[in-house]
């Protein structure tokens, strides 16, 4: 594997890659301002009947207006928000449940251990997109749902490499001695191991962040997360496709932030990574 | 030639995959009917509305057995399963389920057909090639292209396909209306935009998967060693190459199913295929319970015998993996 790294492309060191994650990384930031703060600059309100159904383009709408009169370009600076936010918050839970059962199986093994393979194997049988279809199930549609099943999804493979990197600095001389100088278990996976894989986790919740983006969008665009009216952009790819041939742009704005912003997270995802890779090496 | 031994290892390694699926569906059927049923708020007020009855409410839980205890009910759902009695749908005209949803699994069967018959040679052509040439014009290609399209998700590519091919330059159908029980492939047109999307948005795992191990077989001693003793580069790529990555390459095209399984539901909500993709979301949506267990059982199962064909291939295919039992 020397000149590879862990998805089999090799590492080029030349301009144009950096170059490449360079402008993806200005994307990123900019999909990320207009999700996260995007609705503070819409000129109209996002859920508000503003104009004539199907307008084009024009001066008074950029990006002209829905099925119902709503204005396109307000919509889609405003419908970033809540699935971005979502993300952060199943991937937020997932982190600490996965990192505390992580800990454990990897501090004490046992039965810890043993159940957590076996969850990750039950998990690993099926699909993400379907287990989250069958929490809705229970629970009924809404952004709870996105959240508690996007987390469960996540946890066992959070807490597989927890446990990994906790027996790489179980052993290692400073946990020795903070468990000879008598202190407890809590203690020392919060002072002296957690520190210590702190980067491995954080490098990982980002490609995790990426993964948890699309499946919340793709449940929102099935209709089981966010519920209309509230502006997203999957859920407006969805609520605006049939009409697709009158008004174009009600499905280009989102389909096309939705792409910007999976694939500049992608790529300085895989940067991170390769650096990380490079930097073990 | 395996010799009794190693024929013996062989076989037990087998029985042992096959449990391992057995025990896994098990517990899926039991989560999955856990997930539908014991979840908080009372189905059967969800199923009717709010303007149901108390009498409509209380004859619905009799019928779904709201009132036993749960590991009964469990129970004796799951023998109905095995059995294959799916119950009743809940929703409209109280359909028995496997009637219901004969047609759509038909339908989502052909739409997965077609893709994997056309992406895994494809993925395999341009993986094989893209591992030979590397660092080539095609392979920096290829590979700039698939991490991008990796990270866009089904419904955006397909999105696009829309606008580019039924909006722009309308050759082809927005929308797949394959009505009743008419089998899609006698309208391929209605096919062709659901496939050409699953192929754009899952050929680039399967073409990264093959491109490693491509590389990693042509970087073999046998390989140099079939190259000193002259014999053509075209025979060590279909000869020693090829056969030696066969093992992660069915790992990635079982991997690749197992993936279409999932962005297949949102497929064909976006181009209105009726499969069970679609009469999934449609029974989560109206909470139909049975409905919704009996597909979701279905694809877990079919997931589940998706790894164990492609573990059972594995372990024939390669005989280091044989010996290695």
């Amino acid at each position: 594997m020397s000149a590879l790294d862990r998805h089999g492309v090799e590492r080029r060191t030349g301009v144009s890659w950096r170059g490449a994650v360079g402008v993806w990384a200005v994307v990123g930031g900019i999909m990320l301002a207009v999700a996260l703060a995007g609705s503070l600059v819409a000129p109209y309100d996002p859920a508000g009947l503003v104009g004539k159904s199907f307008l084009l383009p024009g001066p008074d709408h950029w990006f002209g207006t829905d099925s119902l009169g709503r204005d396109v370009l307000s919509r889609v600076l405003a419908g970033g928000r809540t699935a971005v936010l979502l993300a952060v918050a199943a991937i937020v839970v997932a982190e600490a449940v996965g990192c505390v059962i992580g800990l454990l199986a990897g501090y004490r093994g046992g039965l810890v251990d043993a159940v957590l393979m076996r969850a990750n194997d039950v998990l690993l049988a099926f699909p993400a997109l379907l287990l989250v279809l069958v929490l809705a199930a229970g629970l009924g549609p809404g952004t709870v749902v996105l959240v508690v099943g996007v987390a469960v999804v996540n946890i066992p493979g959070i807490a597989r490499l927890a446990r990994a990197a906790t027996l790489g600095v179980a052993t290692t001389g400073y946990v020795e001695s903070a468990v000879v100088r008598g202190e407890g278990t809590a203690a020392i996976l919060r002072r002296e191991i957690l520190p210590n894989i702190a980067p491995t986790i954080v490098a990982d919740a980002g490609v995790r962040f990426a993964g948890a983006f699309l499946i919340i969008a793709g449940l929102n665009f099935l209709g089981i997360g966010i519920q209309p009216p509230a502006p997203d952009w999957a859920t407006m790819i969805a609520e605006n496709r049939s009409y697709i041939t009158l008004q174009p742009w009600t499905v280009i704005a989102p389909t096309a932030c939705i792409a910007l912003f999976a694939i500049s997270v992608n790529i300085v995802g895989e940067a991170v990574a390769r650096r990380r890779s490079r930097g073990r090496a | 030639m395996p010799g009794a031994a190693s024929s013996h290892g062989l076989i037990w390694m087998i029985l042992r995959r096959i449990g391992v699926a057995l025990v896994l569906a098990l517990v899926v059927s039991f989560l999955v009917y856990a997930a539908t049923t014991v979840l908080p708020g009372d189905v059967a007020a969800a199923v009717l509305g709010r303007n149901a009855t108390p009498e409509a409410v209380a004859a619905l839980r009799e019928q779904l057995g709201l009132g036993d205890p749960f590991a009964q009910r469990y129970l004796a759902w799951l023998g109905a399963l095995v059995r294959g009695d799916l119950g009743t749908s809940l929703a409209g005209t109280r359909m028995p389920v496997s009637e219901l949803i004969a047609t759509p699994v038909r339908n989502t069967a052909v739409l997965a057909g077609a893709t994997l018959l056309l992406l895994v040679p494809l993925a395999l052509f341009v993986g094989i090639l893209s591992g030979v040439r590397q660092g080539r014009a095609l392979d920096r290609a290829a590979a700039g292209v698939s991490l991008t399209l990796t990270a866009v998700p089904e419904f955006v590519v397909g999105a696009l396909l829309v606008l580019a091919l039924a909006v722009y330059v309308p050759v082809l159908p927005a929308v797949s209306l394959v009505s009743g029980d008419v089998n899609p492939l006698s309208v391929p047109e209605f096919l062709v935009l659901p496939v050409l999307t699953l192929i754009i948005a899952g050929a680039a795992y399967l073409i990264r998967i093959v491109r490693i191990s491509t590389i990693e077989a042509m970087a073999t001693d046998y390989v140099e060693a079939a190259r000193l003793a002259g014999v053509p580069e075209r025979r060590i790529v279909t000869r020693y190459a090829v056969r030696n990555s066969l093992a992660p390459t069915i790992q990635a095209i079982s991997a690749t199913a197992q993936w279409l399984l999932g962005g297949i539901f949102v497929v064909e909500v976006l181009f209105a295929y009726p499969g069970v993709g679609n009469a999934l979301v449609t029974a989560v949506q109206v909470r139909d319970v049975p409905v919704i267990q009996a597909i979701a059982m279905l694809l877990a199962l079919a997931f589940i015998l998706i790894n164990l064909v492609a573990d059972i291939v594995t372990i024939l295919v390669d005989p280091r993996l044989r010996t290695a039992a």
